[in-house]
């Protein structure tokens, strides 16, 4: 166990180093200019060079990327153009606000879906089962900002129930975090609809109801454990996904989490801030995927890691 | 402990005269576009307390739809009772609501099904799921609801009932897992149990103990059985009286004696003749004795292992040796048998030699030595062996048609126009009996054996010199299984093609195989003609083979030996470490046995 998880994370710093590099090649090779958004629109070629010498972006890509990584490897993100600050510093400040939003966002988000799915799946071939089959569908085609525009202008402007936006207190939680997980919800309701489906379709389904069990048990007890398998090993892959909600939602709600962070250096070119999110998100990505793989064999004594 | 003594102890009802279980004029029909069709119909039936009656029938016959009608677990709501009543005792059971219906369930009739492998649910313990049918009936305590668990799996001859309470169904084998779920269905005393072809999953030695263990507890209980079967033998043994059931309908109702010595329906004889049966075929007069070179397959010293434990640097710990040292030479023209149990190998050799696994020692096919790498034999090889498989709807892609399926063959091999290949897959198809307006059609158009046709007819689309039946029949109804088994030994006189035949079923290796070999973990443990193997079987386990499989004759019935049903070897070892290597020593005219025999 212990060397599954030494292996996995050791893999995992492989991926994160492979991101580094195609972030990096990505921002290279973009046609924005930082050093223009630094030195501002009325600055002298001059002063121009003199910038782009100080950060190093006269050199050569290997350059650039080798100090960067060597740089990386000893936890050093490097520095803000604009804020003149540590990266990670940056990062780790408001780290805690999108750890929060997440975990959240997460648990709206199954709860939400793992319901309709369920409740559909019972409901198979009827109204309420195309009712929360259609409801996904806008869940899941429905655009981020009109979600939370939608949500914030109903619940905070108009019947004032909530903030319209900041943190701090349980309320301000709130809209953002269901607004990630009505996002997030249709995904998972309609493939806990089809692993119900299957599930309760299963010679064991049949055994427990001539065993004399209830329906509730008997969806609780027998059919629920089996049909969340495949949920559990999509939670790893989704935050990816969910990463991008987050920057939106922040931004709508003025959340100051790292998505917030993002979005505006994205605006304004700022690689290393540009860069540290990514790498965040990657991370997160990668150890959320650990996380799934690991609670996988809690649900399924057959799975086994190695 | 017994099972009576483990729940109601003292409480043994006095005999009851009328019939625990009474169904008058049962029809239920599923519900399609065309209107409601019936699946059985005016189906009436009495059990008797402690009784056993067998309901055979072939697939399609409704033998399962009537014990889901009893039990209340028809499919909703396509599929319904429409007419008849079914009575337990003094309840009517057609006229309760399910949540009446759902306190019986289990209670007082309970039902054991033929999947044992997937019957239990794999995410829970054994443990719970027996615990959980005592406390869906009776408010007991949590440990009092275990205590009585691990009653009941002690009941059923399980070796370890404790460390057994805590394992999923996963860790335990096919055998133990039916048991499982026998401790579940008696854990509650019921008055009915109805038995789902409960031993068709199971190998033959295995069968063995699960019907013998069936009849102990019945005697222990005086539960009465409803024994839902495809296999005469099972009926032969088990059955005090016999329904035999087609196509929805009762066919014959007899005591099993009568039924098998005096059936008096057509379709009963027809059924019976159809049974294979162990020694009841003469000798093949033997073609005139080929030249030594005419062997189309040689095999020595193959040895097949799995890597599945592997270590930190991808070494592997732990190796599954799943043939190990088997040697045999296929002659021209001749059916040579595997048999032996689930996992002792045979469908790896069939696998190895048509380089799907790679292999070490030599495997040649018609003097061309296979190179061992599992991968990318040579054509010209792989145009020389061919298969048919035990499944012929999972071996037929469902989009293509029937003629491109039998063409394709010769289309990979390049051989012939599209018009050559269309008139080959034609005269294939007449060859296996079916028509030549058929080639248009899909796969799923036609019945299993069909199916199975159709995969022959691909099989010998390149005029293989060996082709290799894995189970081929396996999955066949008894009539249909015949008819294919006909067709094959057909096919051999006239093209001279030899089979590799690998089952399970001794009496259809008894019907068609010329030579047979017995696998045991791997090894060959004994080989030779039919006569010696069938009538003179030297090795233990032959024996035991062959004692287990269940005589379709109810006068043959007889008394069994008590054996715990513990775990299975396993062909699992270290690297490094492997079984003791097998000798075989002749003990007179080819007749090899392994040991001392």
């Amino acid at each position: 166990m212990a060397g599954y998880i030494l292996r996995r994370l050791v893999q995992s710093a492989l991926i994160l180093v492979g991101i580094s590099f195609v972030t990096f090649v990505l921002l290279y090779v973009l046609p924005a200019d930082p050093v223009r958004q630094i030195a501002g629109r009325s600055a002298t070629a001059e002063t121009v060079e003199n910038i782009r010498r100080q950060l190093g972006l006269d050199q050569p890509f290997v350059v650039q990327y080798g100090r960067y990584l060597a740089a990386l490897l000893q936890g050093d993100m490097g520095r803000s153009y604009l804020q003149k600050t540590e990266v990670t510093e940056l990062i780790l400040s408001r780290l805690p606000a999108t750890l929060q939003l997440m975990s959240a966002g997460i648990v709206a988000e199954l709860v939400l879906g793992l319901s309709m799915g369920v409740a559909a799946a019972l409901m198979r071939g009827r109204a309420g089962d195309q009712l929360l089959m259609m409801a996904s569908f806008v869940t899941v085609s429905a655009p981020q900002f009109v979600v939370s525009l939608l949500l914030l202008y109903v619940f905070a402007v108009k019947l004032g129930w909530f903030p319209i936006g900041g943190y701090g207190t349980a309320a301000h939680l709130v809209l953002p975090a269901v607004t990630l997980g009505i996002l997030g919800s249709g995904w998972y309701s309609r493939m806990m609809r089809s692993s119900m489906i299957e599930v309760l379709r299963a010679d064991y389904i049949r055994t427990a109801r001539a065993k004399g069990l209830s329906g509730l048990r008997v969806v609780l007890g027998h059919a629920l454990p089996n049909a969340i398998l495949p949920v559990v090993a999509m939670i790893g892959i989704d935050i990816g996904i969910f990463m991008g909600g987050i920057v939106v939602v922040e931004s709508v709600f003025g959340w100051p989490g790292i998505g917030q962070l993002a979005w505006q250096a994205i605006q304004r070119v700022d690689i290393p801030i540009i860069m540290g999110v990514t790498l965040v998100s990657a991370l997160a990505i990668v150890i959320g995927n650990l996380l799934a793989d690991l609670v996988a064999p809690l649900i399924d004594p057959r799975i086994r890691l190695r | 402990m017994t099972l009576a003594e483990a729940n109601q102890p003292g409480a043994v009802p006095a005999p009851d005269p009328g019939p625990v279980l009474s169904v008058e004029g049962l029809t239920v029909s599923v519900r399609t576009e065309a209107g409601l069709q019936p699946l059985v119909q005016d189906l009436s039936l009495t059990l008797k307390r402690g009784e056993t009656l067998a309901i055979a029938g072939e697939s399609g016959s409704g033998k399962s739809i009537t014990s889901l009608a009893i039990m209340g677990l028809l499919p909703p709501p396509a599929v319904r009772v429409t007419a008849g009543r079914i009575r337990l005792g003094a309840t009517e059971l057609t006229a309760l609501t399910e949540s009446e219906m759902r306190s019986l369930r289990g209670d007082r009739i309970a039902m054991i099904f033929q999947e044992p492998m997937t019957s239990l649910n794999p995410v829970l313990t054994v443990g719970s799921q027996i615990a959980e049918a005592i406390r869906a009936h009776q408010h007991v305590s949590r440990g009092e609801a275990r205590s009585r668990a691990l009653a009941a799996l002690a009941s059923v001859r399980l070796s370890q009932p404790e460390r057994r309470m805590a394992q999923y169904p996963h860790e335990l084998s096919g055998g133990m897992r039916q048991r499982v779920m026998i401790a579940m269905a008696l854990a509650m005393r019921p008055e009915v149990l109805i038995a789902d072809e409960p031993t068709t999953a199971l190998d033959v030695t295995v069968q063995r103990e699960v019907l013998d263990l069936l009849r102990d507890l019945q005697r222990e209980l005086g539960t009465a059985i409803i024994l839902i079967t495809h296999d005469m033998g099972v009926v032969a043994e088990m059955a005090d009286r016999v329904i035999v059931m087609k196509s929805g309908r009762k066919v014959e109702e007899a005591a099993v004696g009568s039924l098998f010595h005096a059936p008096a329906e057509p379709y009963t004889r027809e059924l019976l003749a159809a049974v294979p049966r162990i020694g009841d075929r003469p000798d093949r007069t033997l073609r005139p004795d080929a030249p030594a070179d005419a062997t189309v397959a040689e095999l020595s010293d193959v040895v097949v292992r799995f890597p599945i434990k592997t270590g930190w640097l991808g070494r592997a710990a732990l190796n599954v040796h799943a043939v190990e040292h088997v040697g045999f030479d296929i002659r021209k023209g001749e059916t040579f048998a595997l048999v032996g149990e689930s996992g002792c190998g045979k469908s790896t050799i069939a696998r190895a030699m048509v380089g799907l696994v790679a292999h070490s020692g030599r495997i040649a096919i018609g003097g061309q030595v296979l190179t061992g790498q599992g991968r990318g034999e040579a054509r010209s090889l792989r145009r020389r062996v061919q298969m048919v498989f035990q499944d012929p709807m999972a071996a037929l892609d469902p989009r293509m048609r029937v003629g491109e399926l039998i063409a394709e063959p010769l289309l990979i091999h390049g051989i012939g126009s599209a018009s050559d290949r269309r008139a080959r897959a034609a005269d294939l198809m007449l060859r296996v009996g079916l028509s030549q307006d058929q080639l248009d059609r899909y796969p799923h158009e036609f019945s299993g054996g069909q199916r199975q046709r159709i995969c022959i007819a691909r099989a010998l689309a390149l005029k293989p010199d060996l082709i290799i039946a894995d189970e081929s029949v396996s999955a066949l109804d008894v009539s249909v299984q015949a008819r294919v088994l006909g067709l094959l030994k057909e096919l051999q006189e006239e093209m001279g093609v030899a089979y590799l035949f690998i089952s399970h079923d001794m009496a259809v290796v008894d019907n068609i195989s010329d030579r047979v070999a017995v696998m045991y973990l791997g090894q060959i443990v004994e080989m030779g003609t039919r006569a010696q193997i069938f009538t003179n079987p030297r090795h233990a386990y032959t024996r035991r083979l062959l004692d287990a499989v269940p005589v379709p004759d109810p006068s043959h019935r007889r008394q069994h030996r008590e054996r715990p049903g513990g775990e299975v070897p396993s062909p699992v070892y270290r690297t490094g470490e492997g079984p003791g290597r097998l000798t075989l020593r002749d003990v007179g005219e080819g007749h090899l046995v392994a040991g001392a025999g």
